[in-house]
């Protein structure tokens, strides 16, 4: 629960708009809460659609506070890519972690969250019950 | 005995058999997909073969874990990480070893379908790579032959199949009727296995086919 030492989150995407733009999303509805490194991955290098396992491990990289990195990811090769990644390799830092949660509310859930100071466990645990909030 | 050299060939004629058969990979990815997979493959094995090149890994397992990592960093698409997943898990089984035997080979390939299952969550009958390449590990106790009959089997009896993973599963009963693209390139990894093979065991070594 350190100021300084901030729970990062990454946004994966086929579509670089689309992790760019949630992320913007998230960022303005933190209102007065602490700086969250956020970091969007979206689309392939060449900026197409797609998953880029070097754009998700550089975004890891610079949100990376020591405090853990929670991973969001929308769709088929995002997800798959993160978790290939975390099973597999040394490309993404050892706090990192992929979370269970719909991308643009969970996105929200987990920056608010990170926002206020809270932990990695906690960030994970409130993105994670974005899939609870029926609307219907 | 199949050594790093061996596997080197084996990736390099993959890349060689995905170049070839790009077009039709991404033919068979337009109905129920988003018609890329042989361009992203193309492009895959390309810079397999390119790393394999600079690199040179001493080791059957060395050869594998560096294509794996190449899949997973440039084909962009779920292919990747599916691949390469595949790839670098039977390299990690292999171990450290400069030589394996066919028998080691074909208990590491079995680890490294079971990770690409974990990974995609996918079984058998689900329209996918996992049909082409279960039945390839089945059969390689019977040779690389065997294996590469198996998995062109197992590409081609996905067609009346309804697709329940990936982007074609959106389509529910319309993904039924196609050969899926998955199991295709799986079934084209085995055959440039088995063909690999072949130019071992009669001695040619012109890396080529």
């Amino acid at each position: 629960m350190s100021d300084e030492k901030l729970v990062g989150i990454v946004l994966v995407s086929h579509s670089a708009q689309v992790a760019s733009s949630v992320a913007e999303l998230a960022l303005g509805l933190v209102g007065g809460g602490l700086p969250v490194p956020v970091a969007a991955a979206g689309g392939t290098e060449g900026g197409g659609l797609g998953t880029s396992a070097e754009l998700v491990a550089a975004a890891a990289a610079s949100v990376d506070r020591g405090a853990g990195v929670a991973v969001l990811a929308d769709l088929g090769s995002a997800v798959l890519t993160v978790k290939a990644l975390l099973a597999e390799g040394d490309e993404l830092p050892d706090s990192a972690k992929l979370v269970d949660a719909p991308f643009v509310e969970g996105a929200v859930a987990a920056v608010v969250t990170a926002a206020t100071g809270a932990d990695l466990d906690a960030v994970v645990a409130a993105a994670t019950e974005a899939y609870g909030y029926r609307k219907v | 005995m199949l050594d790093a050299d061996f596997f080197r060939r084996w990736m390099t004629a993959t890349a060689a058999s995905v170049d070839r058969e790009a077009d039709r990979l991404t033919a068979l990815d337009s109905p129920i997909g988003d018609a890329d997979h042989g361009s992203n493959l193309r492009r895959g094995f390309t810079a397999v073969s390119a790393a394999l090149e600079k690199e040179a890994p001493e080791t059957p397992g060395a050869v594998l874990v560096l294509a794996g990592r190449q899949l997973i960093s440039t084909v962009g698409g779920a292919s990747g990480p599916l691949y390469g997943t595949l790839l670098r898990r039977t390299g990690k089984a292999l171990g450290d070893a400069a030589e394996v035997d066919e028998e080691g080979f074909a208990g590491a390939l079995r680890a490294g379908v079971d990770a690409v299952m974990q990974l995609g969550g996918a079984a058998p009958g689900d329209k996918t790579m996992i049909d082409a390449l279960v039945p390839a590990v089945d059969a390689l106790p019977g040779g690389f032959g065997a294996a590469r009959a198996a998995a062109e089997q197992g590409a081609e009896a996905t067609t009346p199949l309804l697709a329940r993973k990936g982007r074609a599963s959106y389509l529910g009963e319309r993904s039924i009727g196609h050969q899926d693209p998955g199991a295709t390139s799986a079934a084209l990894l085995i055959a440039a296995l088995a063909d690999t093979g072949a130019e071992t065991d009669t001695g040619a070594d012109t890396g080529g086919e």
